[in-house]
């Protein structure tokens, strides 16, 4: 793989949260073009790694550089620009509660482009179209369906044709029709408009079918990577522990708790 | 203990300075958003401001009223109920106008401005605003924090013109108070230095009241409790400074 080959490189990354140590010398490299998903167990940062990316959060340590520039030299102006070519679908869809469908989708537009009406119109039914929901552009974001709240953040995610597509959690709590829907409309986004698109998420059903390359992050490093039936197939404990989602193994169900018995019978109250 | 103080004092210190440094945040913006994105300034002074006028009259209009009252019936036993117009007018525009006007905007106002921002930072709308590479210092807070400012003496001196009219009711109408007395008393006795002292007032109010709940607002802890929280604090913080700096500026004037 030569430089170009890569939208986002992690080199040597730590990054912790008070004493939490979330990451540790973490490496990762994300391909041009192609869907790329980046699994592990809850709380193992996942969603804080993409804060990273996007820089709404610095690193104690170590580069990042999107698209080849390195983002902690960026100046604010310089990031805003970096960050016209990214959008980012939350968890929550995080729309606007102020503003209807039609006008979350077209706030971009109208904070970064001089664009006439007519355009900006055109524009939003188009996006709005792509994700089905053309019909619902008169609807406020609290008369949406979760699952069609997140397909608007979705409309309004690729509205400035971003390079980059970076998706957080995009399919928890989804029924399983919105689930096809959101896999669907990912990789068609991914295919049609040649965007290297970044998901983040734990569903490892979903992801193995979306996804062409899979990082496993546990205890802030990378366990695993490669395609998802490498990894199906894989010897390691723990990557075969979360793929096939067994409640005990190297990732112990218990969080770390003194002796059980000794518990139960006081002895470590005095 | 002392080091409980010691360390409290530090926060306290440290906490005061990110507010300053905040406020000159929307200082520097302020110009630019005025000029530029005038129209999501009018908007927030219609919700803080319009959206205020009846509670601010309503209790304009009562506040006026007992003034009345309380200025004939008390200025009676010294012969002088004429002298109820000055009374009510300077106790209006100096004090109760710009103060209770402030500690009513922060209710009204200030806790809606601070559930707002909580609320959007805890659902994401913040961070989603920072990633469509839209500041929300700029779109969110100094539109917000503009409103605030131009509304609150716009509003106090709503308030101080329903007082005197309700204490005009009162005096004259109900109490037989002589009009020509009233007025011309009131006339001759308040200057425009008064009318001054409740405008300078007013604005530092409006500036204190709109600072303190874009900033707690913005620093909500995200949860259904911090935000809650953040209002709450916005209140009393404002009722504090409101009457700390109100004792300050009027030793000033005096």
């Amino acid at each position: 793989m030569n430089e170009t080959d890569k939208i986002v490189e992690i080199s040597d990354l730590d990054y912790s949260r008070g004493q939490n140590e979330i990451f540790k010398g973490l490496n990762i490299a994300i391909p041009r073009g192609k869907i790329t998903a980046i699994m592990g167990p809850s709380g193992t940062g996942k969603t804080t790694l993409l804060r990273l990316i996007t820089r709404q959060l610095v690193p104690d340590h170590g580069h990042i550089s999107v698209d080849n520039i390195d983002i902690a030299k960026l100046k604010q102006s310089e990031l805003y620009r970096l960050r016209r070519r990214i959008g980012m679908l939350f968890q929550n869809g995080a729309l606007l509660t102020d503003y209807n469908v039609f006008e979350n989708v077209a706030f971009p537009l109208r904070e970064h482009t001089k664009l006439p009406n007519r355009l900006i119109r055109h524009i939003v039914l188009t996006k709005l179209h792509a994700v089905g929901l053309r019909g619902a552009a008169d609807m406020m974001p609290s008369e949406l369906s979760g699952g069609m709240a997140r397909r608007v953040a979705l409309a309004r995610a690729m509205v400035m044709d971003p390079d980059i597509l970076i998706y957080d959690e995009p399919f928890v709590g989804l029924d399983p029709i919105s689930m096809g829907v959101i896999v669907r409309l990912v990789r068609k986004m991914n295919d049609a408009l040649g965007i290297s698109s970044i998901i983040v998420s734990h569903d490892v059903q979903e992801v193995s079918t979306v996804a062409d390359c899979t990082f496993l992050i546990s205890h802030g490093k990378v366990v695993a990577s490669g395609s998802p039936d490498d990894l199906h197939n894989t010897s390691s404990e723990l990557v075969r522990q979360f793929m096939h989602g067994m409640a005990d193994g190297p990732v112990a169900f218990h969080y770390a708790a003194p002796d059980y018995a000794e518990q139960l019978l006081g002895r470590d109250a005095e | 203990m002392f080091r409980d103080l010691y360390y409290g004092f530090k926060e306290f210190l440290r906490t005061y300075g990110a507010l300053h440094l905040f406020f000159l945040q929307l200082l520097k913006h302020s110009p630019s958003i005025l000029v530029r994105r005038f129209p999501l300034v009018v908007a927030q002074v219609y919700n803080a401001g319009a959206l205020s006028l009846v509670i601010i009259m309503t209790c304009g209009f009562f506040v006026g009223g007992v003034l009345g009252l309380q200025g004939v019936s008390n200025l009676a036993r010294f012969n002088a109920e004429d002298s109820a117009g000055t009374l009510t007018a300077l106790s209006l525009l100096k004090e109760l106008g710009p103060v209770i006007t402030a500690l009513l905007f922060a209710g009204r106002a200030g806790t809606a401005l601070a559930s707002e921002i909580g609320l959007m930072k805890a659902t994401d709308q913040l961070a989603a605003m920072e990633m469509m590479a839209t500041s929300p210092l700029r779109r969110v807070l100094v539109p917000r924090f503009l409103g605030g400012v131009i509304a609150m003496p716009l509003l106090a001196a709503v308030f101080s013109v329903v007082g005197l009219f309700g204490a005009h009711i009162v005096s004259v109408d109900l109490l037989q108070v002589d009009a020509g007395a009233y007025w011309q008393q009131l006339q001759a006795n308040v200057d425009r230095s008064d009318v001054y002292e409740g405008i300078v007032k007013s604005v530092v109010f409006g500036v204190v009241a709109s600072l303190l709940a874009v900033w707690e607002g913005y620093n909500a802890i995200p949860t259904a409790e911090g935000v809650g929280r953040a209002t709450t604090r916005t209140v009393v913080l404002t009722a504090i400074a409101v009457l700390i700096l109100d004792f300050m500026i009027t030793a000033v004037a005096i």
